[in-house]
């Protein structure tokens, strides 16, 4: 192996896979790929899956915005018109968050990562996880067959009153959520044990990278919180079924109740959506600046204790649905602390890059879209943690605004970082790093484009879920479907690339960015069973050993030379023989 | 290539299992420890997310139950305390022998395995046979979730009822027929390893009908009867139509003052009815209110009273004989709005609960054929420890239950 510029030493390269260890073509066939257990093909599954899922309710997007050209909707018309707009605005949001966002990062990239970082051979159930996949699919078709059967109009979060009483397919939907919180249940159970008890000698809690600190946290989470939205929704079917005259006022029920059930899974909900962006984001900086990262325990500490506060300012989503004075204020003051934690991780990565040995590349782009998104996202929900001004803000374009910054501005794009960074470890092939970068740049534009202005719009006024508005908003809400559109052709400018990198893409290397961490240790595409022995665990965020070897275009870990002490051998006879002579 | 080269062909033949693994261990799992540790923290933390499951409902109960104390004492003494009781036994019982069973299989007692998860399996069938009699009864009375109420104290038996108890028991009967049928060809054809399972299940399959008798035998001799025929010849009888209250709180106004306490008491209640000075109130808060800790109510009734000696009538006098239109006023306990959120409560509770029992017997099936095949031994014994872990937390919850729903007195 030439050693080219690198300094000298041993140089530790795995090298390239053989076509009967690559884990894509070790074996043939589509009953190879559907009764898999390797969890590396699960994780391709389910980005396919995802990224499907993400095309249609992005979609839908389009189709809002598009409606919402016009004051008084340019899509649709007739009388109906506004129940097409519900029954849009209510599927994009369903599909988007039960289908893409929460499975996109722990389940997509978490599959394929999780156990390569840790270096173990697979995760620790993995018939369970082929499981998981399969509810998933399972949820992903209950939700089609809604979109096909009587569309759904009572909003993602299904409210009752509304749902009991709506003649929507509120049954198909809310049996789909079901089924996908059991799937989102035994990836987080899957993860647990695998972090707990599948780490070879050497990865001890603080040597994980980031990423897996992330994944844990957000499990943890899954696991606690998804089973409440199952019996809620369960709750809801049985309403909608029997009348049980728990959640439907009608029967002396209390809508409220359903509310405090719902967000009680569904605030830790948005944390299982953020947590995973923040691990991918404190990889990405780290190694795309060549810098350890600062504060590493801060940082994973940090992930748990979101984990843990997130469970309690489920509140602040029901300021104004009537909850006692002394209730709303604890839930304002408890929502404030989940701030500190968050600020906390943004610190640190700012940290990282200051005095870091930055290269611009497609990843880091979007790793340095993604905090100055999501601080405008976490800034202005500091806006709504406030009573005072919540009252002012609740239901308005600003919540929109502001949950589509932290949604799509943080774990979109963080998701997009995330697949552009390991997609030379998944595929195997390099892409076109302008195209990347011109894809990162066009959706940043077009999302600040899109959603800047409704920032403006909900305060405002401008109430959220409306097919119609005051002339007064044209403009502003002109402004933001132009943006969408944008962001749509940014979104699909990424997916060309990346496309066209799997047909005509260079090789990857097994390490072209310079990380650390045990994927990187392995071949792209990773042979099946990951390692063949139990690897050595390093530091994950050390790059002292880690260079650039420019003739072969990847990075190199050098083992400075060592040499055995002491250098001579030992003499054949002791020493007070010697003494003799 | 220096450090990957080193034979991967060798160790990894197709289906990924290295050699030196014994047929056990899955090929991840460096050591049998391992696989055990990963399963034990697996099934923990599925019953942390199996609690919380039951958890919303248990909330529920509780919200409800602060809101309308009255009613769930009111409806609660529909419930059999007996066949409560009887269930609960069994399912202690059945905890003991699954632990057995977890200890069979650790001592390598393989014909005490296969023993104890049969007899396991069949005190969850007896369970599932008292409930069969207990749900069908509560149907033919009418006794349902808020929406479906259409209990009646006057007619508690409706006749024309379909007959619930054929249809509960009908898939269980045909599972026997086919146990059996199975038993006799796999006598026939001189398979040892099926009649192995097949007997214990035929048993098993027995136990849902012993269940049910045993059912029968306890409701007929039991109190349940009579609460309906005190619902006949009661003269407070509630009527359901025509009183839509715009509040459907449980505070009373003025004219229903009169509400006394009707129907479900059982005779307990009614030796109460007649001691109390019911003056205007229900005997249920009345009673409540004896309680110290129960400020709210005691200070509720207190205004009350003084409300009404401020008006200077008493509405109702103590001769509970008098005929009046304020006596046909809605009963508070009775009617769907307000005693169907306890059997909705009721049925959610009990009825997922049954669904649990239900996939536990499923995977006590499978560890029977695997216990019969002699799949278990000293390093390998997880599978039935996870499952006994199971079904020890689904015995716990119906502990939590019983008191909750059959013991409120």
């Amino acid at each position: 192996m030439s050693a080219g510029s690198i300094p000298s030493g041993k140089v530790r390269d795995p090298g390239y896979p053989t076509k009967s260890e690559n884990y894509l073509t070790n074996s043939k066939g589509i009953l190879s790929w559907i009764f898999t257990l390797d969890h590396k093909r699960i994780g391709v599954m389910y980005l396919i899956g995802v990224v499907l899922a993400f095309a249609v309710a992005g979609l839908l997007a389009m189709v809002i915005r598009l409606h919402l050209f016009q004051p008084d909707g340019a899509v649709f018309s007739g009388p109906k018109a506004n129940d097409y707009y519900n029954q849009v605005f209510t599927l994009h949001g369903a599909i988007m968050v039960f289908l893409f966002i929460i499975p996109s990062i722990p389940a997509a990239l978490g599959n394929f990562l999780v156990p390569v970082m840790l270096g173990a051979k697979d995760v620790a159930f993995p018939r369970l996880n082929l499981c998981s996949f399969y509810l998933w699919v399972a949820g992903a078709i209950f939700f089609i067959s809604a979109l096909c059967a009587s569309q759904l109009d009572t909003g993602w979060t299904f409210y009752t009153p509304y749902s009991t009483s709506s003649n929507s397919s509120v049954i198909l939907a809310t049996s789909g959520a079901f089924i996908l919180g059991f799937s989102s249940i035994f990836t987080g159970l899957n993860f647990i044990v695998t972090i707990n008890t599948m780490r070879p000698p050497g990865m001890s809690w603080f040597r994980m990278p980031l990423f897996l600190w992330a994944t844990y946290a957000t499990s943890i989470i899954q696991v606690l919180a998804t089973p409440v939205l199952g019996i809620t929704l369960l709750l809801l079917i049985a309403e909608r079924v029997m009348h049980i005259g728990i959640f439907d006022p009608e029967f002396n029920g209390d809508p409220v109740t359903f509310q405090h059930f719902f967000w009680f899974y569904s605030h830790p909900a948005v944390y299982i959506m953020i947590l995973p962006a923040f691990g991918i984001i404190s990889d990405l900086i780290s190694v795309h600046s060549h810098k350890r990262i600062f504060g590493y325990r801060f940082i994973a500490y940090s992930s748990i204790a979101i984990a843990l506060l997130g469970f309690l300012v489920w509140g602040h989503h029901m300021f104004t649905s009537g909850m006692g004075p002394l209730t709303t204020i604890i839930f304002s003051a408890l929502t404030f602390t989940v701030s500190v934690p968050s600020a906390i991780k943004v610190f640190n990565w700012l940290a990282t890059m200051y005095k870091g040995s930055i290269s611009l590349t497609t990843p880091m782009c979007f790793a340095i879209a993604f905090i100055f998104l999501f601080t405008i996202g976490g800034l202005t929900g500091l806006h709504l943690g406030t009573l005072a001004t919540d009252l002012h803000l609740h239901d308005t374009y600003f919540v929109v605004a502001h949950f589509h910054y932290v949604m799509v501005g943080g774990t979109l794009v963080a998701f997009l970082g995330g697949v552009f960074h390991w997609w030379p470890k998944m595929f195997g092939k390099m892409y076109s790093e302008w195209g990347g970068r011109i894809a990162a740049l066009i959706i940043f534009l077009g999302f600040n484009l899109t959603f800047l202005p409704q920032f403006v719009l909900g305060s405002r006024g401008m109430p959220r879920r409306y097919a119609t508005y005051d002339p007064e908003f044209a403009y502003l809400h002109q402004m933001s479907t132009i943006g969408a559109l944008l962001l749509g052709a940014g979104l699909l400018v990424a997916l060309v690339v990346l496309l066209h990198s799997l047909f005509r893409g260079k090789r990857a290397p097994a390490n072209p960015w310079g990380g650390a961490t045990l994927e990187w240790n392995c071949t792209s595409p990773p042979p099946f069973y990951n390692f063949e022995r139990a690897p050595i665990v390093g530091d994950p965020y050390d790059f002292t050993t880690i260079e650039w070897d420019g003739e072969n275009e990847r990075y190199v870990t050098v083992d400075p030379e060592r040499e055995i002490a002491p250098e001579e051998k030992p003499e054949t006879e002791p020493a007070h023989a010697q003494s003799d002579h | 290539m220096s450090t990957i080269e080193a034979g991967p062909e060798t160790a990894h033949n197709a289906d990924g299992h290295d050699h030196d693994h014994p047929s056990f261990l899955a090929h991840h799992f460096d050591t049998p420890e391992q696989q055990f540790d990963s399963g034990k923290l697996g099934i923990w933390l599925f019953l942390v997310t199996e609690i919380l499951f039951f958890s919303g409902m248990f909330c529920a109960y509780a919200i409800f139950r602060m809101l309308r104390p009255d009613v769930f004492e009111g409806c609660s003494q529909f419930l059999n305390t007996k066949l409560g009781a009887i269930n609960t036994g069994v399912l202690l019982f059945s905890s003991l022998t699954m632990a057995w069973a977890v200890r069979c299989s650790q001592v390598e007692d393989n014909k005490g395995l296969v023993g104890m998860l049969s007899a396991t399996l069949s005190c969850a069938m007896i369970f599932l046979g008292v409930k069969a009699i207990e749900y069908s009864h509560k149907w033919e009375m009418g006794l349902l979730p808020a929406g479906l109420f259409v209990y009646d104290p006057a007619n508690p038996h409706p006749p024309g009822q379909p007959n619930y108890l054929g249809y509960i028991c009908a898939p269980f009967a045909l599972i026997l027929v086919g146990v059996v049928i199975w038993l006799i060809y796999s006598i026939v054809t001189a398979n040892k390893f099926q009649v192995a399972i097949a007997k214990p299940l035929t048993v098993v399959c027995l136990c849902f009908f012993v269940g049910v008798g045993l059912g029968t035998v306890l409701e007929s001799g039991g109190s349940e009867s009579h609460v309906g025929e005190d619902h006949a010849g009661d003269t407070h009888a509630a009527t359901d139509e025509g009183h839509d209250h715009a509040d459907g709180e449980s505070h009373d106004t003025g004219e229903e003052i009169a509400g006394v306490m009707v129907g479900p008491s059982g005779d307990p209640l009614l030796i109460v009815d007649n001691d109390l000075d019911v003056k205007d109130e229900s005997a249920v808060r009345q009673r409540l209110a004896t309680d110290a800790t129960n400020s709210g109510l005691q200070s509720e009734i207190e205004a009350r009273q003084r409300q009404s000696s401020v008006a200077g009538t008493s509405i109702v006098t103590e001769d509970s004989e008098i005929e009046g239109a304020i006596e046909k006023v809605e009963n508070e306990v009775l009617t769907a709005r307000q005693a169907g959120v306890f059997f909705s409560i009721y049925y959610c509770m009990t009825g997922i609960h049954a669904i649990h029992i239900l996939a536990g017997i499923g995977v006590l099936v499978w560890l029977l054929v695997r216990a019969v095949r002699h799949d278990f031994n000293r390093q390998y014994f997880g599978p039935v420890d996870y499952v006994g872990l199971y079904w020890h937390l689904v015995d716990l919850i119906w502990i939590y239950l019983f008191p909750l729903l059959y013991l409120i007195r």
